[in-house]
C-alpha cells in the first residue's frame, strides 16, 4: 500500500481511539519520545507495560479468585495503584480510569464484572494498540515517516 | 493523712450533692426565717411591756389623783364638822343640816358612796348621849352594844347611808383600828379593803378624826386623844372608782387593771380586779399608789387580757424572707444549672467547630481533588478537539466543534474559579511577583473578548497612560484575571455603546471614587439630567452617556500630556484601572451586595446572561491582596464603571526581553482622523507602541493640514513623509470616502509625495461594503491592539513578519533547564521509569533509573554528581517520604562534618505524584522535597516547578560562592 494511504489510515485509527478513550495524549507523547538513537522506545515501554500490567491483572484475578472467606483488599488495592500508576505513565486512558473506579471499589467489594470488564479493557487497549504499532510498521516498510520522528 | 483527706473528699463530694445542696439551703432559710420570727416576736413583747408600763404608770397616777381629790374632801368635811364644834356644846349642827350639806356636796366626793360622822363618847357619857339622842347605841351586828370603855356612835349620816346610823363603829373591828389609827395620827386612814354593806362592792373605809380645838402638828398621841370630839368617816367604793376610771382610758379592754393593799407583802389582799388568775400571767406590771395612808401601801397591778397577739409583720416578714430565700434558691440553682448547659454546650460547640474544620479542609481537598479529575479529562478534550480542528472539517463539522472547545473552555474556566475561590479562603492563593508588561496584558484581554464585542457591535478599547512603566513586578495571571472578570462582566451586560478600560498612575493612594459619585449625583440633580448629558455626549468613547465621567475626554486630556513623575525613591507604582461600559448597569437594589459572592444583581440575571456570579467576589479578593481596593458607578440604563487601584512595583529589566512587538515600524508617521478625541487618543496609544508617531485631527481638513505640512517649516514643495492615514469607518462614511483617495491620488501624480501613503480603515463590525474595501489598503477590526495593528499594517505595507517561535517556547524552556543535568529518577515500576526516563531525555538530561528507595540512597552517597532526584511516593519497602528523609540526614551530617567548606550538598528532590492536593504536596515539603512534579508529566506544570528551584539553586549557590 502507499505509505500516504497508510499514514492517513494511521491517523484515523489514532484519533478514533483517542476518541474511544482507549489511550490518551500521554500516549502521543510517548509516541514523540522515540527518536533516532532509540527507535523502538514506544514499542519497548508499551511491551514492557503489557507484560507488568497482564502480570498485575493476574495478582488481582488471583487475589480475588483464592479464597471465598478472605480477600486481601490491601493488596489489591496496591495492585490496582500499580496498574494505574503504569497505564498513566503509557496513557492507557481506561484502564486508569477503571483502576481510580476499582480502587473506590476495594472498600467494599469487587465484582465480577468489573473484574471482567478489566480484563476486557485490557485487552481491547493491547489490540488497539498493537494494530496501531502493525500500521507503523507496515508505514516504515512503505518508507513513510511517522509521527513524531 | 491520706485517709482523713479522702474523707475531707468525701465530704466535699457529698456537699457538692444537689439534692444535699437544695436540702441544706431550705433547712438554712427556715432557721434563719424561725430567727426573726423569734426576734421579732421579743422585740414585740418588749413594746407591749413598755406599753403596759406606761398605761399602768398613767392609771395609777389617775387613780391616786382622784383618790387624793376625794380625801382632800373628806377632810375638808371633817375641819367644817370640827368648826361646828369650836367651843361649843351642843354643836352647831344637827342631823338635817349634815345630811343636807353631805348630799349637797356628794358630786365633789364621786368615789364615797356616803359619809358619816361618828361621835366619841367615853363610857361615862353613854347614858347622857343615849338620852340626849333618844336611841341606844347599838353594834355593827344591830345589837344593842355591850359595855365598853368607849364609843363612836354615828350621829350624822349622809342620806345614802342612813343606815348606819346609830351603830358604833368600834365594834367593827376594822373601824375600830382605824379610828384608833387616825385618832392617834391626826390623818386621814385606811382599812384593809372590805365588802362594803349594802352594796357588796369592795371598798375601803376612809376615817378622819374631828378635833375639839386646834392641834399642832406635833401634838402627842394623848393630846389628839383628849381633843378628839368624833371622826369623820367615808366608804370608798374602790371598785367602781377602778372602773369608772378606766372606761375614761382608752386601750382599757384589753388591760386588765388588780389593785391590791400589800401593806402586808406576804398576804396582799385584793381591792379591785378578778384576781392574780385570769389574763397573760408573763407579761405585768406594778405601780405603787400612795392613797395618802402612810401605814397603808397599795399597788396596782397590770396585765394584759389575752396574750398580746403575734403581729402580722412578725409572720409575713419571715415568710417574705423565706420566699425571697426559695426564690434566690432557684435562681443559683437555675444559674447553676445554665452554666452548666452553657458549658456542655460549648464543649459541643468546640466539638463541632473541631469536626466542621476538619469537614472544611477536607472539603479544599475534595475540591482540590475533584477539580483536578476534572480539568484533567477536559484538558484531554479540549486537547482532542484542538486536534480534531486541525483535521479537515467542514462548516458544520468545524462549527459544532468549536463550540464544544467554547464549552469546554468555559467549564475549565469556571472549574478554576471555584478552585481560586477556595484557595483564597483557605489563604492558600499567593501572589507572584514577576514582570510583566502591562500593556500586553490588556492586549491579551481585549483580544480574549473581541469576538464577543464584535458580535454585539460594542466598541472595546484600552488605554494605558504613558507614565505608567512598561514593566512592572506583580502577579500577571491576577491581574490578567482581574481585568479578564470585569471586561467579561461588561461584555456581557453591554450591547451598545462601548467598553473602555484605561490604566494611569493614581494620584495618591486615596480612592477617589466617594468624592466623584457624590458629584456626579450633585450634577444629575441640580442641573438636570438632560442637558447635562447632552453636554457630556459626544466626549465618551462612543458618544454615550457613561456611569463615571472620568474617562470623558475633558478629565482624559490633562492626564494624558501630564508626565506624572513616579517617586524616584519608592519602588511602588499605583494604578487605577477603570473598566467603564454603556450596559445595562447595575439596579439600584443590588449594587450593595456586588462583591458578595455567588450573588447576581438578581436571580433571572442568570437567566439572561449565564455565570456564576462568583467572580466579582473573587477580583475584590485578588485586588485586596494586590494592597488596592476596588469600587463602582452604575446607574441602571447607563452603564456601569468599575474602578480598582493596586500597588505594583517597578522594574529595571530591560524593555527587550519582553518586546513581542516587531520593530519594523519604528519611525512612521501616520493621521488619524477621528472626530471622537478619546478614540482618537486609543489609537494613537497603539500606534505609538508600535513606534509610529501619529497625529490626530477631526476632520479631513484638518487631514490636508496635517499631510501638506502647513505647520512645519518644511515648506519645500515636498508633503510631509505620511506612511498611513487610520481612518474611522463612520468618518469615512460621511465625507472621507470621496475626497481623500482622490487628493492622495493628485498629489501623488503631481509628484508632492513619493509613496502613497496607505489608507487604514478602523471599523467596529466586519459588516464593510465591498466598495469601500475596495478604496482602502486594508480593513481593521476592532477591537483595536498593537499587535493586530502590527500584522495589518505588515500585510498592508508587504512587510515579512518576524517569525514567531511561539510553539516550542516553553519546551525549549525547559530544554534549558534541563540540559546537560544529571537527574536520578526513583520509581519501583519498570514503565513508569522508562517514560519519565525518556521524557527527561527528550529535554537533553542525563537520566539515571532506580527501581527501590535503597538503590536510591546508595546511588546518592555523597560525593554523587546528580542535581535533581525524582522520587515516586508510592514505592514499596521505603516509599518516597522516607527516603527523602533518610537522603536529606546523610546530606545534613556530611554538611556538618565539612563545616565551613563552600560546597554543601542538597540534592534537589522531586516528588512524582499523580494527585496533587495541598494535603500532599505539604508532606512532601515537610520530608524534605523541594517541589513536585505531576505523572505523567505535564510540560507546564514541570517547567513551572523545575524553573522555580533551578533559580533558587542557582542563586543560593552563587550566595555561596560569594
Amino acid at each position: 500500500m502507499d505509505a500516504k494511504l497508510l499514514q492517513r489510515e494511521l491517523l484515523e485509527l489514532t484519533t478514533r481511539v483517542l476518541e474511544e478513550g482507549v489511550i490518551d495524549k500521554q500516549f502521543l507523547e510517548i509516541q514523540t519520545l522515540r527518536d533516532e538513537d532509540n527507535p523502538n522506545f514506544t514499542d519497548e515501554v508499551v511491551a514492557l507495560f503489557f507484560e507488568d500490567a497482564q502480570k498485575l491483572i493476574n495478582e488481582i484475578t488471583k487475589a480475588l479468585e483464592q479464597g471465598q472467606n478472605y480477600v486481601d483488599f490491601g493488596k489489591i488495592s496496591a495492585d490496582a495503584h500499580q496498574l494505574k500508576g503504569i497505564s498513566a505513565s503509557v496513557g492507557a486512558k481506561r484502564i486508569t480510569d477503571l483502576c481510580i473506579a476499582f480502587r473506590g471499589f476495594c472498600d467494599q467489594l469487587i465484582s465480577e464484572g468489573s473484574l471482567q470488564q478489566l480484563h476486557y479493557e485490557f485487552s481491547l487497549t493491547k489490540n488497539k494498540i498493537e494494530s496501531i504499532f502493525k500500521l507503523e510498521k507496515q508505514i516504515l516498510a512503505a518508507g513513510g515517516m511517522l509521527p513524531g520522528m | 493523712m491520706t485517709g482523713s483527706e479522702k474523707g475531707c473528699g468525701g465530704v466535699w463530694k457529698w456537699l457538692m450533692k444537689r439534692t444535699v445542696q437544695v436540702l441544706l439551703w431550705v433547712s438554712m432559710s427556715a432557721v434563719v426565717c424561725v430567727g426573726i420570727h423569734l426576734w421579732m416576736k421579743v422585740h414585740n413583747i418588749n413594746t407591749a411591756e413598755s406599753l403596759l408600763i406606761s398605761m399602768c404608770d398613767e392609771r395609777a397616777r389617775m387613780l391616786q389623783h382622784q383618790f387624793a381629790v376625794s380625801v382632800n374632801h373628806v377632810h375638808a368635811l371633817a375641819i367644817l364638822v370640827s368648826t361646828f364644834y369650836y367651843n361649843k356644846i351642843p354643836p352647831a349642827i344637827n342631823q338635817s343640816v349634815f345630811a343636807d350639806y353631805t348630799d349637797m356636796t356628794s358630786f365633789e366626793r364621786p368615789l364615797l358612796s356616803g359619809v358619816a360622822y361618828a361621835q366619841r363618847v367615853v363610857r361615862a357619857d353613854r347614858e347622857k348621849f343615849e338620852n340626849q339622842q333618844g336611841w341606844i347605841i347599838k353594834t355593827m351586828k344591830k345589837e344593842p352594844s355591850p359595855e365598853q370603855d368607849e364609843y363612836a356612835p354615828v350621829i350624822f349620816s349622809q342620806e345614802t347611808i342612813s343606815y348606819i346610823e346609830a351603830l358604833d363603829m368600834m365594834s367593827g373591828e376594822e373601824d375600830r383600828e382605824n379610828i384608833l389609827r387616825a385618832r392617834s395620827t391626826g390623818k386621814a386612814v385606811l382599812t384593809n379593803p372590805f365588802r362594803l354593806l349594802e352594796s357588796n362592792h369592795l371598798g375601803v373605809i376612809l376615817t378622819f378624826p374631828v378635833y375639839r380645838w386646834r392641834i399642832s402638828s406635833d401634838a402627842t398621841v394623848d393630846e389628839r386623844v383628849k381633843a378628839t370630839v368624833g371622826y369623820l368617816g367615808g366608804a370608798f367604793d374602790v371598785e367602781s372608782l377602778v372602773e369608772n376610771l378606766l372606761k375614761q382610758l382608752a386601750g382599757n379592754k384589753d388591760i386588765m387593771v388588780n389593785v391590791y393593799d400589800v401593806t402586808n407583802i406576804s398576804t396582799p389582799l385584793i381591792m379591785y380586779g378578778s384576781g392574780a388568775n385570769d389574763g397573760y400571767k408573763l407579761l405585768s406590771y406594778a405601780s405603787m399608789l400612795d392613797f395618802g395612808d402612810p401605814f397603808r401601801r397599795h399597788q396596782m397591778e397590770c396585765r394584759y387580757r389575752q396574750k398580746p397577739p403575734i403581729t402580722w409583720p412578725a409572720i409575713t416578714t419571715p415568710l417574705g424572707v423565706y420566699v425571697i430565700c426559695m426564690l434566690v434558691g432557684y435562681i443559683l440553682h437555675a444559674a447553676h444549672r445554665r452554666f452548666i448547659n452553657v458549658v456542655e454546650n460549648c464543649r459541643k460547640m468546640e466539638e463541632l467547630k473541631v469536626k466542621a474544620e476538619a469537614a472544611d479542609i477536607a472539603k479544599s481537598q475534595f475540591l482540590a481533588t475533584v477539580s483536578h479529575e476534572i480539568r484533567t479529562p477536559m484538558n484531554g478534550v479540549l486537547g482532542m478537539l484542538d486536534m480534531l480542528l486541525d483535521t479537515e472539517l467542514d462548516c458544520t463539522q468545524r462549527d459544532h466543534t468549536q463550540t464544544a472547545q467554547t464549552c469546554g473552555k468555559a467549564l475549565i474556566s469556571l472549574i478554576n474559579e471555584v478552585l481560586d475561590r477556595a484557595k483564597i479562603e483557605s489563604g492558600k492563593l499567593e501572589l507572584e511577583a514577576v514582570p510583566f508588561d502591562i500593556r500586553a496584558i490588556l492586549d491579551e484581554v481585549v483580544s480574549l473578548f473581541s469576538s464577543k464585542s464584535r458580535d454585539n457591535g460594542v466598541e472595546l478599547a484600552v488605554f494605558v497612560s504613558s507614565g505608567v512603566p512598561d514593566i512592572l513586578i506583580g502577579d500577571p495571571g491576577r491581574f490578567r484575571q482581574i481585568i479578564t472578570n470585569l471586561v467579561g462582566n461588561s461584555v456581557k451586560f453591554t450591547e451598545r455603546g462601548h467598553i473602555f478600560v484605561h490604566v494611569h498612575l493614581a494620584k495618591n493612594t486615596e480612592f477617589p471614587i466617594a468624592t466623584t459619585k457624590y458629584e456626579t449625583c450633585l450634577n444629575g440633580i441640580s442641573k438636570g439630567s438632560c442637558c447635562f448629558e447632552t453636554m457630556r455626549a459626544c466626549s465618551t468613547l462612543s458618544g454615550l452617556t457613561t456611569a463615571d465621567m472620568r474617562s470623558t475626554w475633558e478629565i482624559l486630556q490633562p492626564l494624558l500630556s501630564e508626565e506624572m513623575p513616579l517617586h524616584p525613591d519608592s519602588d511602588d507604582v499605583p494604578l487605577m484601572v477603570t473598566v467603564e461600559d454603556t450596559g445595562v448597569g447595575i439596579p439600584l437594589n443590588a449594587q450593595d451586595r456586588m462583591f458578595t459572592r455567588f450573588m447576581q444583581a438578581d436571580s433571572s440575571t442568570s437567566r439572561n446572561y449565564g455565570g456564576t456570579g462568583i467572580g466579582l467576589s473573587i477580583t475584590k479578593c485578588l485586588v485586596e491582596m494586590m494592597g488596592g481596593n476596588i469600587d463602582f458607578i452604575s446607574h441602571p440604563d447607563v452603564g456601569s464603571t468599575f474602578t480598582f487601584t493596586s500597588m505594583l512595583k517597578k522594574c529595571d529589566a530591560k524593555m527587550s526581553s519582553f518586546q513581542t512587538l516587531p520593530i519594523c515600524f519604528r519611525g512612521m508617521n501616520a493621521v488619524v482622523i477621528d472626530e471622537m478625541p478619546v478614540r482618537g487618543a486609543i489609537t494613537k496609544y497603539h500606534l505609538q507602541r508600535l513606534g509610529i508617531t501619529a497625529e490626530v485631527v477631526g476632520n479631513i481638513q484638518c487631514a490636508f493640514a496635517a499631510i501638506s505640512g502647513q505647520h512645519d517649516f518644511l515648506g519645500n514643495g515636498y508633503l510631509k513623509k505620511i506612511d498611513v492615514i487610520l481612518v474611522e469607518l463612520d468618518k469615512w462614511k460621511s465625507d472621507i470616502e470621496r475626497s481623500l483617495p482622490k487628493r492622495l491620488l493628485d498629489w501623488k501624480r503631481s509628484g508632492q509625495i513619493l509613496n502613497m501613503p496607505k489608507l487604514v480603515l478602523i471599523s467596529t463590525s466586519e459588516t464593510v461594503s465591498a466598495n469601500t474595501k475596495e478604496s482602502v489598503d486594508i480593513v481593521v477590526l476592532k477591537p483595536l491592539r498593537a499587535s493586530l495593528l502590527a500584522a495589518c499594517f505588515e500585510k498592508a505595507l508587504g512587510i515579512d513578519g518576524q517569525k514567531r517561535i511561539e510553539t516550542q517556547n516553553k519546551r525549549a524552556s525547559i530544554r534549558n533547564l534541563l540540559v546537560g543535568k544529571s537527574i536520578l529518577v526513583v520509581d519501583d515500576n519498570l514503565v513508569n521509569r522508562r517514560v519519565a526516563e525518556g521524557a527527561l531525555k527528550k529535554y537533553g538530561a542525563q537520566i539515571k533509573c532506580v527501581g527501590s528507595g535503597k538503590d536510591a540512597i546508595s546511588h546518592l552517597q555523597i560525593p554523587h554528581h546528580f542535581d535533581a532526584c525524582f522520587m515516586d511516593i508510592q514505592m514499596p519497602e521505603m516509599d518516597g517520604f522516607e527516603t527523602t528523609k533518610q537522603i536529606r540526614m546523610m546530606e545534613s551530617n556530611v554538611n556538618k562534618c565539612t563545616g565551613e567548606k563552600i560546597e554543601r550538598w542538597h540534592v534537589l528532590i522531586l516528588a512524582m505524584t499523580a494527585d496533587v492536593i495541598q494535603a500532599t504536596y505539604d508532606k512532601c515539603i515537610n520530608c524534605g522535597m523541594d517541589g513536585y512534579v505531576s505523572k505523567p508529566f505535564e510540560e507546564e506544570q514541570l517547567y513551572n516547578s523545575l524553573a522555580k528551584l533551578f533559580k533558587f539553586n542557582d542563586s543560593s549557590i552563587a550566595a555561596d560562592e560569594q
